[in-house]
């Protein structure tokens, strides 16, 4: 896109959107060090992911502040108006996801004194690869303005609560099995629902994406589970 | 985004060959009544074409604003509602204008009582050097015969309408120009509105204004859109933004983009209505 005649706001711009890529690599690995955390029982990496969340935190503000200025002083329109917009939405989001990271990690913290089913760590941490290379992915569509991959991104999330479902059925079943295992899995649960809830986020940016670019999220509809998901023992 | 065909071009069919057709956005017209329709409208200085097939509608109780470069024609089309231009030679017409279905532009039409039905508000104010009462008197004897006392409440209202009776009640015999310059705009409109015509043009009326006062005019437009049809030129985007309905966007003599104001500013469809109102333009 041409440029704007006032340099300035091309710079700020330039910096809001620099601010956002930062903010969503600094998530990216938080989401991620605190999937090593529960996999690897590491309490210090999960420690880290808890201290590293103001971080986070303070780039969301950092975005606040500089939309709340380019409002008021720019009056964008337009696909600069949306590009503002869909900032500040996105930061939310990033920082949700990455809340969720480090409620993950303290629960991993739990875990590792105890006795979770390993296969059921196991379960979360493929829920949590399947999200993680999602957020991957719509921040590679973010910074490349790529509505495709986006949309692409926004369909796997089908895929994510189908996981989550499954994972949510075996936890039931451990528990039934050995209730000496509901403490650990109680946590494994909220986890799952956890990572669940940032895939959610993960496609509410996807959304947005596309209507920075297009000026409208996605018409057609998402292929959402089947009505089992509702049926009793399910999660919702 | 580029420019897309519309449906208008197939309308209007072979009558336009070489011309390129706006863009209207989806907009919800259905059951809006058109005081103006515009219809292929060309103009000419001498052998040089300012206007290019303009085709657009303006709607009944709606405000209609007119953005774009300088020399994109929007003036221009401005003051060919009114028939302004046959105050020139060589400068001349074509197509159809249609004002509640009558051509305006058809030869033996009324200019004077046209341009009492189409008022006009310039970008200085340009009140008459006369009181403040008379300027706005005179226009209603050129057209009516009446009384003092009914002349008297004309003037009233009409000051009331413009948002300046409360300021100047107690000077009516002062002069007009000895008015600030928003009060003087005011005042010129009160002077539009006092021939009760149905629709009003405003050729950028707030450039020479402060925000005070470009505000109370905003305000009055907002408020006579009830009574009648408003149509705006103006340089300000934001005021567009602000005061109009539909927006149309111009360059280099076409309509390059019409539709519902809000959609305009959010989403535009046009490459080049992005660029201008971001403020990617040249």
């Amino acid at each position: 896109m041409a440029e704007h005649t006032l340099k300035r706001f091309d710079e700020e711009l330039e910096r809001l959107s620099a601010t956002i890529s930062e903010m969503g690599g600094l998530t990216e690995s938080q989401f991620a060090q605190s999937l090593v955390a529960l996999r690897e029982g590491d309490t210090e990496v999960a420690e880290q992911v808890i201290a590293d969340d103001a971080r986070v935190d303070a780039l969301d503000l950092a975005v606040q502040e500089q939309t709340v200025k380019l409002l008021a002083l720019r009056q964008p329109m337009a696909v600069d108006l949306r590009m503002i917009l869909s900032s500040i939405k996105i930061a939310a989001a990033l920082e949700r996801i990455a809340d969720y990271a480090k409620n993950t990690a303290k629960r991993s913290i739990v875990l590792s004194q105890g006795t979770a089913p390993a296969s059921a760590v196991a379960g979360i941490d493929r829920l949590g690869r399947l999200v993680r290379a999602a957020l991957k992915d719509v921040l590679d569509a973010f910074a490349h303005d790529d509505v495709d991959k986006a949309r692409d991104v926004w369909q796997r999330d089908e895929e994510i609560d189908q996981v989550y479902t499954g994972l949510f059925r075996e936890l039931l079943t451990y528990m039934m099995e050995d209730p000496r295992t509901i403490t650990a899995c109680t946590h494994l649960m909220f986890m799952a629902k956890n990572i669940e809830r940032a895939g959610d986020h993960v496609t509410n940016i996807a959304e947005l994406v596309s209507f920075r670019i297009a000026g409208h999220g996605f018409d057609e509809v998402r292929p959402k589970g089947s009505a089992s998901l509702y049926a009793a023992g399910s999660p919702r | 985004m580029n420019a897309q065909t519309s449906n208008v071009q197939q309308q209007n069919g072979a009558a336009q060959v070489a011309v390129p057709v706006a863009t209207h956005a989806k907009v919800d017209t259905k059951g809006l009544p058109e005081k103006i329709t515009i219809r292929n409208l060309e103009f000419f200085y001498g052998d040089s074409r300012a206007l290019k097939g303009i085709s657009l509608s303006l709607y009944a109780n709606k405000t209609t604003a007119f953005i774009g470069p300088s020399g994109c024609g929007k003036s221009t089309l401005l003051r060919i509602l009114n028939r302004m231009y046959d105050l020139y030679p060589g400068q001349r017409a074509t197509g159809d204008v249609l004002f509640d279905g009558d051509n305006l532009l058809r030869a033996g039409q009324d200019i004077n009582l046209l341009r009492a039905r189409i008022g006009m508000v310039f970008q200085k104010p340009t009140p008459f050097p006369m009181s403040i009462y008379e300027n706005i008197a005179f226009g209603i004897r050129l057209y009516e015969r009446l009384p003092r006392a009914e002349v008297d409440s004309r003037v009233e209202s009409a000051l009331r309408r413009a948002a300046l009776w409360d300021e100047v009640k107690d000077k009516l015999n002062a002069n007009g120009q000895s008015l600030s310059g928003g009060q003087q705009q005011r005042l010129c409109i009160a002077r539009t509105v006092a021939v009760k015509p149905e629709v009003i043009l405003f050729d950028e009326p707030c450039s020479a204004l402060d925000p005070i006062s470009t505000a109370k005019i905003e305000e009055l437009i907002d408020e006579l859109k009830q009574d009648y049809t408003i149509v705006i030129v103006t340089h300000n985007m934001q005021q567009a933004a602000r005061v109009s309905d539909f927006t149309a966007f111009m360059y280099l003599g076409e309509l390059i983009e019409f539709g519902a104001t809000e959609t305009l500013f959010t989403t535009p469809r046009d490459s080049r209505t992005q660029a201008y109102i971001t403020g990617r333009f040249g």
